[in-house]
Order: C-alpha cells, then structure tokens, then sequence
C-alpha cells in the first residue's frame, strides 16, 4: 500500500512523518517518532493510555489515524515539561505518590491537562468523571484524585 | 535514615515524563521482526488439516513456525510439563496457540495470523465446575483432603447447622502493559532476553529448555513491567520462548506483544471457585465446626494450580479459631484458560468462604457481623499466654485483630453508623444502604519452602556512588525503592548514591518469582547482608587504620565516623580501593523457621501474619441494582513500614481491586468456551468514578515481632482481601429489602443485575 506524506506540529516542533494510511496515530507516535510516552493499553479506545491533544481536543490516539494528523497540532506527555521544569501536573503526581507502575500516568496526564486549561476549579465529581476514561489498574486513583485537586488549587493560586 | 521515609517511586519523574522504559519503549534493533500466534477457534479436539500457505504469503511475513519446527522443548509451563509452546495436534480451549507467524511488522503479524485454514475434530469440552466433576476431570488423583479436630462431629452438636453454597468468579489481571518480550540473539548462540516479567529466572529456564542450550546461554533482563498482579509470574514465559526460537530461527531480533484482546483470550486469570460450607453454630454465635468443599476451576493445564487451590485452604480460618474444621479441594481440569497467579494466590478465595460463613451465622441468629467475629476471633498475642493454632497447626503468636477492630471501629464510627444506616433505610423505600467491617489474617512466605530465598549483588565504585541489584522484579509496587532505602541506610549514605538496576540474571542467579508478596521481605535482607558484608570489610579497614573497634566506626549522613574523626563516605571508599579493599559483594537470604509439609497439610508454612481490617459503607438503587462506595476506612498492618506512602498506595489499590473482583469484573464464557469479556469494552475495571467516595487508609504502626528487614511487613497481597467488606456491605444493603428472615446469599461478582434479582428475592420473601 502506498505510503502518505503527513506535516503536522508535535510539541510545538514541525514534524513531517510517511506512514501507512492504516497506521494508527498512536503507531506514528511511538514507531516513527519515537515519542513512546502514548501507551496502548488496550487499542479500541477504552483505557486511555494513549491520550494526546489533537489541536485542543482530548483523543484516543489509537483511535486517530496518523494520515488524519495533517496540518493539526498534536501534544503529548512528552511535551508537558520545559526542559527539566516539570509541569505543576508532573510535580504534584511525584509528590502525591499518584502513580505506581507509571504506565497509565502520560494518559492521565494529558487528560487532566486538559481538564484543568478548560475548568481551572473542578469539583472532585467533575475530575473523577472525566478521568474515568483512563484506568489504573494500580492506584485505587485516590491519590491521582488528591493530585488534581491540589494542582488545581495551585494552579488558581498563582493565576 | 532512608528506611521509612515515604519516598515516591523511584522512576516517579520518569513516569511522569514518559521517558519510563516498558519493555515495547526499547528502540529496537535494525531488522526487529515481530511475532503472533495463530489460535485454536475450538474448546477441545484434534487439528485435521492445517493449511499454513495463505499465512505464509501473506504481506511481511518471514516463516511461520509450528510445533515440529522448534528446535527443542516445546514447553512453557511452569509446573508440570504439560503446556506446549504450540499445539502438537489436539486443542484444549479457545485461544490456544497452534502456530507462529514471524513478520516485518506487528500487524502484519496479526493480520496473517487470522488466515491459517484449519480443520478439527471437535471433541466433547468440559466447560464448568459439574462438568469436571461429572466426568472427573482433575489433576491429582483425586481432591485434597485437610482436617483439624472432628468437624462432622462438632457440627452435629453444635446448637444451630446451615448448608449453603457460594460461588465467586475469576479476574483478568488487566495489566496496563500487556505481555511483551524481546529477544536479541548474540554470537556463539546466546539470547538476550528482555521481557516483562515477574520470574526473570524462570524465563531463562523455559528459553534454555527451548533452544536446547544450558542456561548460561541465557540472559534475560527486566527493568519494569506496567503491572503484574501474578499474572507476568508464569504467562510471559510463551512469548519469550517464542522470540528466542524465532530469533533462532532467523538469526534477527524477535519481538511479541500480545494486543490486548489476544492478552485476555490467551493468558490465564484468577481461578474461579465455588465453596459448599456446612457450619454448626451456637447460639452465643461460636462456631464450633465447619466443612468446606472447594471447587477450583484450573483450566486446561496445571500452571500453579496446586499451590492457588493450597493456599485458598490455608486461608479457610482467616481470622477465626475453629477448633474443628475438614477442607476437600478439588482441582478441576476445564477446557478453558489455564487459572494462574493473582493477587492473594487463592487466599482471597479461601478467605472469603469462611467470611461469608461468619456473615451467613450473625444474619440466622440476628446478630451484628462484627460481634460474631469477634467472638471467633483467634487470641490475642500475649506474653506468657499459649498460642492457639491453625487448622493446618501452625501457632497464630501475633495476632492483633482485636486491637486493629477497637480501633477501626472507633476512627470510622462503626457503631454509630451501623445505626444510621437502620435508620436511613427506615425511612428511604428505593435507596438502600449496607455497612460492613471485614478483617484479614494473611499468611507470608511463598508455601513451596525453598522459593523463599533470594540473592543480591552490590558494588561499590570508586567515587562512592553504589550499584544496586538484587532477584525482585518491579512492577509499579516501589520495591526497587524500598530496597534502595535498605541500602542508602546501610551505607548512611544518601538516596542518590545508589543506582537502582534491571533485574538480571546475569547478576543474581537463581531467584524465585517477585510473588507471594515477599518481593522486599526477601531482597531487602539479601541487600541489607550483601551491604553489611562490604561496610563491615570497611569498619575492619578504618579501625586498624585508626587502633578503633570496628564496631565503633559509624556510617551515617554521607560520612563515616571512626572516634572523633569523620570522614566523607567518598574518600573511605577511594582509600578503601587504594588499600586494596574489595567493594562488592553478594548478598544471600533465606527464610528462618519455615516447615511444610503440603501433602498433610501440617506445619509452619509462614513466617508471620500480616492483618488489617476495613469497613465499607455502600448505597444501593434498588429498582436498577446500581451501587456506590459511599466511605471506606481501612487499618493496614504493614509492620514497621520502609515506605508509607509506596504501602498506602499498596493498600488503596489492592481494596479498590478487590472491591473490582468482588463486584463489577465478571468474565463471560458462552457455550462454546469462547471468553466474551476480552477487553475493557466488555471487562469492567474499576474506574476512577467507582473510587469510595471518602477513602480513608491508615497504616497500624507495629513493629514486625519476626526479624524481617527493619520490622516491616509484605503489603502487595493482604490489602485485597479489604475487598471482602464490599460485598458483606452489598449483602447488608440487600437484606435491608426484605423483612429479615431471607439471607441474601450473593454470588461473586455481585453486580448489579446479580443484586437486583437478590433484591426482587427479598421482595418476594417478605
């Protein structure tokens, strides 16, 4: 099958990319740029361990296909940190023990970045409803709960 | 010191980078090629005729490989021999591997691997518990047989008897990270392995075996898995045998990952089980006898069956002193997945038979849960005082439940609340609620005695900067940062001079499976020797040095004391080396005071008990059988903790998962044999919307009474068992539909269609 030529901006960077059109963007992701962040955890769209922004949209990137990234901006959890700053999100999660085998940790990441651009004040309800599209399998999520919540408060705090 | 700060993870900032390296993160080689299996569409029968070609001409693909093309053993169980890497011809359950497809590219893998044309001759399957007992299908000859006392005897003289049954079902692990390997071959026909794993020992064994090589030949090296729960201690060893024969076979770096419906379709789960317990009460409600016949469903080949189905008999008492108790377990063949290690290794199972026995008794004589417990309860510790023994006669010297209850009882408002929640459902007809407390009693060591043994490797480099490597694998739990802190204190040298390093055969040889939760049980110790052993040669070097006693030099805050001189743990070291002081050493620990004899079902088979106790308050909407956790207070023992927050988070997870186990996460087999729940679609996880509302996790602070590192205790698998309480909490809220004269007799997973027809029984009843 022929191969598609794709210019996207990932991270902020201009990145052009060939791919099969069958190839997913989660494959593009970590087999042809090497941005392993994205998991699959389970590859229909159910786990969100391969979450990414796509322009300023949470998605599934193993649900997108790489050929549909054309001209978008994509952001993954490679690009939350500025260089060895962490992102308020990154800091908190260390600090909160929110992670165990770390594997389920980009996807919530991005999906709560999101959260928190869109609705600085969530209430718990409104965090655990909308994380409830990214599992752990480890955490029992109360301390990724106690993480989003005092990020949030920061995050106000100094705006 | 190090020990017992709560540290985060030790690959935290990696994690949250997504720099973390799982084992389909490593750049592969030029030239990876990547496999799948071809799987049985059948339950059970023989292949016919297998036609390979469209596979073979399929898009990207290199061969195919079957079971006649491996170069030797074709064999990846754990235990009995008795699981082919590939089918020889007959099939015993959906999913079952028949062949190899070795291709460009992961889905070109997959796709040909959908294109075999096979033929069979199907054969009767035996699918469920009285199909195997029906036609005797099991391994051993016949069931397992423990008994204590005269049970038959005590029940008959007991005040009160009830016979019931109760059925609970398996669970898929769900690890994030599917099972993934990856083998390099290297000159001379070695293998590298890397491969996420929780028996890294193992792994070289089986890949050994498979290509016919000693096992120095082998080296196999994990640094992380994306969770493992039991289910990476046996069910990766097919994918990395498969890389290594493939990569044998084409002389190019093999890669598998199983995608995740595969992963669920291929691999085995927790064993589901059905217990018939027969009990004799008295009035005061003491227990004074109980049989239990347990009914384990194996699957296909025998994995660790043996020991799932041992340990769900050693659990049969928890926490309760029953002088007279007979335990029958059957270990039944079905033509399904071979059941395999999860969390608490069927002592969640055993467990949570006789819970249900204590809450059966306290419903028929009206009584609070709690207060027949208590009454059953094994001893206090106390000095001086006589232990009471298990059913299998191993002394319970520390058992501290009553204390763990007064207290949970009090933080969490127990009685108090159990009164509201009479009230509440007084007065509301549609929204129910249930309040239970549940206490655990879990034995720690692994039962097959000589597992319980493990190495490590430290060296020590010239800077003073220490490499760290010991047999425990880790998957999310903390242990390689647990251990990190048992050696930065030993050394009294700060946190970053230790590098923590992949598992790795090649370093320490001979481990036993990160299992049993004795992951930083037994590597702790063997680091804390393997330290000892180079800072005692140190001591005997600056006490010569300094005409001091070796015992006197002090290593603490990133210095060594030696009389009232002290100096950097750096500059030691580097005249340490100049003096010709070897730096590393290796470090050896085996656990004391273990016997067991598995065939009577007699002896010490743990080194101590860990406990804890939670109380969990549900709402139930009983026209749909929705439910919530409302508020869970738990009290975990995990001894003197090396880590509180790495075990709260042990804690906090594992009741979520067995609050998962216990009510949502039910695995569907139609009559066919064909699994139906093989993705999250279908296989409902927790999610974060089902956490309790108001959690609540406290550690109890007490030092181990055993010698164990630091006086801590495992915490990876009793904390599940918290689970239990959940569904004692569903059945209280049940009971509240009706007029009290129908125990609601819940089957696991209660969910909510389960509750609603126990609701509607309710309802009928009254």
């Amino acid at each position: 099958m022929s191969m598609i030529h794709v210019s996207t901006t990932v991270n902020g960077d201009e990145v052009d990319f060939v791919c099969d059109p069958r190839e997913t963007l989660l494959d593009v992701l970590r087999d042809r740029l090497a941005l392993t962040g994205a998991k699959e955890g389970c590859g229909t769209g159910d786990c969100g361990a391969c979450s990414v922004m796509v322009d300023d949209r949470l998605v599934c990137s193993c649900l997108m296909l790489g050929a549909e990234a054309e001209g978008k901006s994509i952001a993954t959890v490679e690009g939350l940190a500025k260089g060895e700053d962490l992102h308020p999100l990154q800091e908190k999660f260390i600090e909160h023990a929110a992670l165990q085998c770390g594997i389920c940790t980009p996807g919530i990441l991005v999906a709560t970045k999101a959260l928190l651009d869109k609705n600085p004040d969530p209430t718990e309800t409104e965090v655990r409803y909308w994380l409830a599209g990214n599992l752990c399998r480890c955490t029992g999520y109360d301390k990724i709960i106690r993480a989003v919540m005092d990020t949030a408060a920061d995050l106000r705090k100094a705006s | 010191m190090s020990v017992s700060r709560p540290l985060p993870h030790d690959a935290a900032r990696l994690h949250v980078t997504g720099q973390a390296r799982y084992v389909d993160d490593i750049p592969s080689p030029a030239g990876t090629l990547h496999l799948a299996f071809g799987l049985s569409e059948i339950t059970h029968g023989r292949i016919t005729h297998l036609d390979l070609d469209p596979v073979r001409q399929a898009p990207g693909v290199k061969c195919v490989l079957v079971a006649d093309d491996l170069p030797a053993a074709n064999d990846v169980s754990p235990s009995a021999h008795d699981e082919p890497l590939l089918s020889t011809g007959s099939v015993h359950y959906v999913g079952q591997p028949i062949f190899l497809v070795v291709a460009a590219s992961h889905q070109q893998a997959r796709r040909a691997a959908r294109m075999a044309v096979i033929d069979y001759a199907e054969e009767p399957a035996i699918l469920t518990i009285d199909e195997a007992l029906a036609a005797d299908s099991r391994f051993e000859n016949g069931p397992v047989e423990w008994a204590t006392g005269d049970a038959d005897q005590a029940i008959r003289d007991a005040d009160h008897q009830l016979s019931r049954s109760l059925t609970m079902g398996g669970q898929e692990h769900f690890y994030l990270e599917g099972q993934a390997a990856l083998a390099w071959p290297q000159e001379g026909g070695d293998m590298l392995v890397n491969t996420s794993t929780q028996h890294p020992t193992e792994i070289q064994h089986k890949v050994a075996e498979a290509l016919g090589v000693p096992m120095h030949a082998v080296r196999v090296e994990t640094r992380r898995m994306g969770g493992g729960f039991g289910g990476k201690e046996s069910q990766g060893n097919a994918l990395a045998v498969a890389c290594a024969v493939a990569a044998r076979a084409t002389g190019r770096p093999c890669k598998m990952r199983y995608d995740r419906d595969d992963d669920m379709v291929i691999t085995g789960k927790r064993h589901d089980f059905r217990i018939d317990y027969t009990v004799g009460y008295d009035e005061d409600g003491r227990i004074r006898g109980v049989f239990f016949e347990q009914f384990a469903r194996c699957g296909w080949a025998m994995d660790l069956s043996l020991p799932v189905a041992d340990r769900a008999m050693l659990h049969s008492d928890n926490a309760y002193h029953i002088e007279n108790m007979r335990i029958t377990s059957h270990r039944l063949k079905t033509n399904t997945q071979s059941a395999t290690a999860y969390r608490g290794f069927g002592g969640p199972q055993g467990m949570l038979g006789i819970e249900r026995v204590l809450d059966d008794v306290a419903f028929a004589l009206g009584r609070d849960p709690l207060d027949v417990r208590r009454r059953n309860f094994y001893p206090s510790a106390s000095a001086g005082s006589v232990p009471a023994t298990t059913h299998y006669g191993m002394p319970v010297e520390d058992f501290v439940l009553d204390d763990i209850c007064d207290r949970l009882a009090a933080s969490s408002d127990y009685a108090a609340r159990r009164q509201a929640v009479r009230d509440w459902n007084a007065a509301n007809p549609i929204l129910k609620k249930g309040i239970a407390l549940t206490p655990v009693k879990f034995g720690i060591s692994f039962t097959l005695t000589h597992l319980n043994q493990a190495g490590a490797l430290v060296h020590v480099y010239q800077d003073g900067s220490i490499h760290l490597n010991h047999g425990g694998t880790e998957m999310g739990q903390g242990l390689f940062q647990k251990v990190a802190q048992v050696a930065a204190a030993r050394f009294g040298v700060d946190l970053s001079m230790i590098k923590i390093t992949a598992t790795d055969t090649a370093k320490v040889p001979n481990t036993s499976a990160t299992a049993a939760s004795s992951g930083s049980d037994l590597n702790g110790m063997a680091v804390r020797i393997a330290c000892d052993t180079i800072r005692d040669r140190l001591a005997s070097f600056l006490a010569e040095r300094h005409q001091a006693e070796a015992a006197d030099v002090i290593f603490r805050d990133g210095q060594v004391h030696v009389g009232a001189e002290s100096y950097p743990f750096a500059t030691v070291i580097n005249e340490a080396y100049m003096a010709r002081i070897s730096l590393s050493a290796t470090g050896y620990y085996k656990t004391p005071k273990i016997t067991w004899d598995r065939i009577r079902g007699r002896g010490r088979p743990f080194f101590y008990f860990a406990y804890g106790a939670s109380v969990s308050e549900v709402v139930i909407d009983t026209l749909t059988g929705e439910n919530r956790i409302l508020r869970t207070d738990i009290l975990h023992d995990a001894g003197a903790s090396l880590n509180p927050a790495l075990d709260i988070g042990q804690v906090e997870g594992a009741y979520v998962q067995g609050a998962g186990w216990l009510t949502m996460e039910e695995l569907v087999w139609d009559d066919a044999g064909r699994l139906r729940t093989h993705a999250p679609s279908t296989y409902k996880i927790p999610a974060c919307s089902d956490r309790p509302d108001d959690f609540r996790v406290t550690l109890y602070e007490m030092e181990n009474r055993e010698d164990t590192i630091y006086r801590s205790k495992a915490v990876g698998e009793p904390p599940f068992m918290h689970g239990i309480s959940v569904l004692m909490a569903l059945s209280d809220a049940v009971a509240a539909c009706g007029s009290g004269g129908l125990y609601p007799d819940l089957d696991a997973p209660a969910t909510p269609e389960q509750l609603l027809t126990a609701i509607e029984r309710q309802r009928a009843a009254s």
